[in-house]
């Protein structure tokens, strides 16, 4: 007990000392938050929209109205016929635009579908995409109160958003940042630090001691265990206070699933130390096997579902897939361990496996 | 085995007679053969020495001695105990101080102690009877960080963290590199305080003129013993007549006295040169002379020439130059 | 153009309040094998960085080859060599390529290499190695080989740093022969080493103690100075008066 105690505290002092390893650690973080939520986001505000009527009348005047209440939405114009549209496009005007048919009122009554045209700027497929979503949101909903009034039929703009009514990116991308900002504190960091005492000699010195190796390696990982979890609240924190971003399920859960996962990256740590012999082989193996995994193929960025079949396949085997699909699940829709259960195992199972080739890798002597 | 169950660490006297058993030694690293069949038996209580160049096999015998690494062939024992199988039992009575001091610098003196006292199960407190006189005269600067002391002051707290939990034996593997000209003696000093207490101390050094503070050397080269004996005997029995030989130009010197017919190793030595004759029992005067007179012939007038006795360093090259065929 | 290849006059380099460098006088022969003393943190490495013109003196000169240290330290620095066991090669290339690049360096032709390299390797018994890897061969070889590379550009003056630490005594010699070998050809060899047997090999040596030149002569003068018998003894009592 003595020697743990003695351990955790050289331990805490090597991450105190170090201080500006010590500030990018803890603030590294913040800063993701940051320019996740800012810069990188992914919501769309201020289209400029232009809205093509040739018949004016009051469902037409409804949905004028409902775009302009809307934040992300600035109405350009109200305009009688497509031509202003060409030059509005090319010039950057216009960078959506709705298109209503002629017989609106009419169309509206019959049995027809109603004709449509959403026109969006999609020079970044992305943007595009997102703006197309809101436009189709807003188009619905307009529908489905002209339908009830003229007890019509259908509308084929079909997008609806499910547990994330207002779209907000910041419930995307909040779980994939905490899986990242673990990777490294818990996998890089440790690893770097047990493959520093290979380097200076002192593992030399503490292998010759009457500490078995696991003493040795829990003694220098139980401050990272620490550190990882100040990095959790400290995102959940900021996503909180900054963006408003909601908790639906269970803080106990979420903290619990995180700390699981904080052991599975220990874990990887573990098993990258046991084979690197410097911190520059243990830092470039965490980046390459850890982080951009972790980055690319979790579904972080991109999504599961459009990846070719044999990276779907490899993302089964990343644990950061199962952590992100908890803790949205959590976060989002306010899930618990009844429908979480099964990647629960999965990513303790992959934990279990991890520690036991870490542990029959563990040398107890230098060879 | 002298002493089976219940053997606790607390005990030094009760072991084998040989504090370290070496018994045909050999340890390969893929093709290279780092250690090649060695043996020697080191005594309790005493300070004793591996004497020899980088790449002669000292660190890979120190670290097969302290546990961290496995025989490929012949066996090890340290205590009485086996290396490879008594491992746990080894590790908690045996002291180590590895190559380059590992320490970490970014603590200060006194938590690097702490913590290798923590290691040991134990604290600075119970240790400081056995580290006191080390610890003495680091003590100004306990708080300062390890990577901000002297070469000199890092070998003496690295010496107190391999101490402090008072084990039977200490290791000391090249203790003394990198470390200026008097801290390396008043290393040697606190050496000897500590076997003056009764403690068994293994050193490997580089420097030839360090093993003259041992009880006993092993002169080793290229994984091999050239011999063991101690420090006094080995000059004792150089075979052949040595002289030290003086003159103005050095390098002509060499040159004359190489090629005298009768020389059998001829090296510079700081300021003078070595010269070892050949024929064993004939006069110091009668050579000196024979020597005067070629040189003469040659050109050098000045020479000076004195029988002496062989210090370790002859000796070293002597055993070289037979195990090589130089 | 002066005898002497090295000549510091009063050679002083301040740090804030700090003298790390002590109005130092002292000069060095051509051809001489000078050594230069001095504990860690004894002023040994600023004096040596005012002669390489790396640092400029707070006060004093000195000239090295026959160039002021301050005005023209490009051609100081033409004319010296350095070699010191620790950094001198790289170990994943092979010798010859150390060779080339170390002659690209100073401006050799192609020629120029081809011919000293083969010179170079001939002396020190190395031609079979030419294209080893320089981490493969023999610590005593590399040494050999470091200095002859350090020697490609024919300097006038070479500095070494702790050149024989940690090989056999044989192979010890057999470095100290070349350097006498290379002292005999006219070009001066300036040690530098916290290893007093080592400074035994040197024609002359001083020792420097606080930044202050505290015993200069051949080893036998400054031994018969402090009646002394090893430098060893002189050192101690130079550094720590009271301890003996």
């Amino acid at each position: 007990m003595r020697s743990f105690i003695g351990f955790v505290r050289k331990e805490a002092f090597h991450i105190l000392r170090d201080k500006q390893t010590f500030w990018i650690m803890l603030l590294m973080p913040l800063v993701q938050v940051l320019l996740f939520g800012f810069a990188v986001r992914t919501d769309v505000y201020d289209i400029r929209l232009a809205i093509v009527d040739p018949a004016p009348g009051p469902a037409s005047r409804a949905l004028v109205e409902q775009f302009n209440a809307s934040p992300r939405f600035r109405l350009m114009g109200v305009y009688a016929s497509t031509a202003p549209l060409e030059v509005g496009f090319r010039e950057g005007t216009f960078r959506q635009a709705i298109v209503l048919p002629s017989d609106l009122d009419r169309a509206l009554v019959g049995r027809a579908p109603v004709p449509v045209e959403l026109v969006t700027d999609a020079a970044d497929p992305n943007t595009g995409s997102i703006m197309q979503a809101y436009a189709s949101a807003i188009l619905q909903r307009w529908h489905g109160e002209q339908v009830q009034r003229a007890g019509g039929v259908r509308l084929d703009v079909a997008a609806r958003m499910r547990f994330n009514p207002t779209l907000a990116s910041v419930n995307l991308f909040v779980p994939g940042l905490i899986a990242l900002v673990l990777t490294m504190v818990s996998a890089m960091m440790t690893s770097i630090s047990i493959t520093r005492e290979k380097e200076t000699g002192t593992m030399e010195m503490l292998l010759v001691s009457p500490l078995h190796p696991w003493a040795i390696v829990v003694g220098k990982v139980v401050p990272y265990v620490v550190l990882g979890f100040a990095n959790v609240l400290l995102v959940l924190g900021a996503a909180r206070e900054v963006f408003g971003m909601p908790l639906r399920g269970s803080i106990t859960l979420l903290l619990a699933e995180s700390l699981l996962y904080i052991l599975t990256a220990l874990a990887l740590g573990i098993v990258i130390s046991t084979r690197a012999d410097t911190q520059r082989t243990a830092m470039i193996a965490a980046m390459a096997g850890l982080l951009l995994p972790t980055l690319l193929l979790s579904g972080f960025i991109f999504p599961i579902d459009s990846m070719p079949a044999p990276l779907r396949v490899i993302s089964n085997i990343v644990p950061a897939r199962w952590f992100l699909i908890i803790v949205r699940g959590i976060m989002v829709k306010g899930a618990g361990i009844t429908t979480l259960w099964q990647e629960t195992v999965i990513l303790a199972v992959q934990t279990l496996v991890l520690l036991v080739v870490g542990a029959r890798r563990l040398a107890i002597r230098l060879e | 085995m002298t002493r089976e169950a219940g053997g606790s660490a607390g005990d030094p006297r009760a072991v084998a007679a040989h504090a370290v058993e070496v018994r045909d030694f050999t340890k390969r690293f893929g093709q290279v053969t780092a250690v090649d069949g060695v043996s020697v038996d080191i005594a309790q209580g005493e300070l004793f020495g591996f004497i020899g160049p980088d790449g002669a096999g000292k660190t890979t015998l120190f670290r097969t001695m302290v546990t961290l690494l496995v025989p490929d062939a012949g066996s090890v024992k340290v205590l009485g105990r086996d290396v490879v199988d008594d491992l746990w039992e080894l590790r908690a009575r045996v002291g180590y101080m590895p190559g380059r001091f590992s320490l970490y610098p970014d603590l200060s003196a006194m938590e690097n102690l702490q913590f290798f006292a923590s290691v040991f199960g134990t604290s600075v407190e119970a240790g400081m009877s056995i580290i006191e006189p080390i610890w003495r005269q680091l003590a100004p600067f306990a708080g300062r960080r390890a990577g901000a002391l002297s070469g000199g002051m890092k070998q003496k707290l690295a010496l107190c963290c391999a101490l402090v939990h008072a084990p039977d034996i200490l290791f000391l593997d090249e203790p003394t590199t990198g470390v200026d000209a008097v801290s390396r003696r008043e290393f040697w000093d606190l050496l000897d305080r500590l076997r003056a207490g009764g403690l068994t101390i293994v050193v490997s050094t580089p420097y030839m003129d360090e093993a003259i503070r041992c009880d006993r050397v092993a002169l080793m080269q290229k994984g091999k013993l050239l011999l063991v004996d101690t420090p006094q005997a080995i000059g004792d029995a150089y075979p052949r007549p040595l002289f030290a030989v003086r003159a103005t130009d050095r390098l002509g010197t060499l040159g004359v006295l190489r090629r005298f017919p009768h020389a059998a190793a001829v090296w510079p030595f700081g300021e003078v040169v070595h010269y070892t004759d050949a024929r064993a029992g004939m006069a110091d005067a009668s050579i000196i002379a024979e020597l005067e007179t070629f040189a003469g012939a040659s050109g050098v007038d000045d020479l000076e020439v004195q029988a002496i006795d062989a210090g370790i360093e002859d000796a070293f090259m002597w055993h070289m130059m037979a195990q090589e065929g130089v | 153009m002066s005898a002497l290849a090295i000549d510091a006059r009063g050679l002083t380099r301040r740090f804030g309040d700090f003298t790390a460098v002590d109005a130092i006088t002292f000069h060095v022969a051509q051809g001489e094998v000078f050594g230069f003393l001095g504990a860690n943190g004894a002023g040994k490495t600023t004096a040596m960085r005012m002669l390489i013109g790396l640092l400029e003196p707070s006060s004093g000169s000195a000239t090295v080859a026959g160039y002021d240290v301050v005005r023209d330290a490009e051609a100081v620095r033409r004319n010296i060599g350095y070699m010191s066991q620790k950094f001198s090669l790289y170990d994943d290339l092979t010798v010859q390529e150390n060779i080339t690049l170390y002659g690209g360096i100073y401006g050799l032709t192609n020629a120029q290499i081809a011919e000293r390299t083969r010179k170079l390797l001939g002396r020190i018994g190395l031609e079979h190695a030419r294209k080893e890897l320089v981490r493969r061969i023999p610590l005593g070889w590399k040494q050999q080989l470091a200095f002859s590379v350090a020697l490609l550009h024919q300097p006038r003056i070479i500095f070494l740093d702790e050149p024989t630490g940690g090989v056999d005594p044989i192979t010890r010699r057999r470095f100290w022969e070349m350097i006498y070998e290379t002292a005999a050809t006219g070009t001066t060899v300036l040690v530098t080493t916290h290893y007093l047997d080592e400074a035994e090999y040197c024609d002359r040596l001083s020792i420097m103690v606080d930044g202050a030149i505290a015993a200069m002569g051949t080893p036998g003068e400054v031994k018969g100075a402090f009646g002394a018998a090893s430098l060893d003894e002189v050192f101690l009592r130079l550094t720590r008066p009271g301890a003996a």
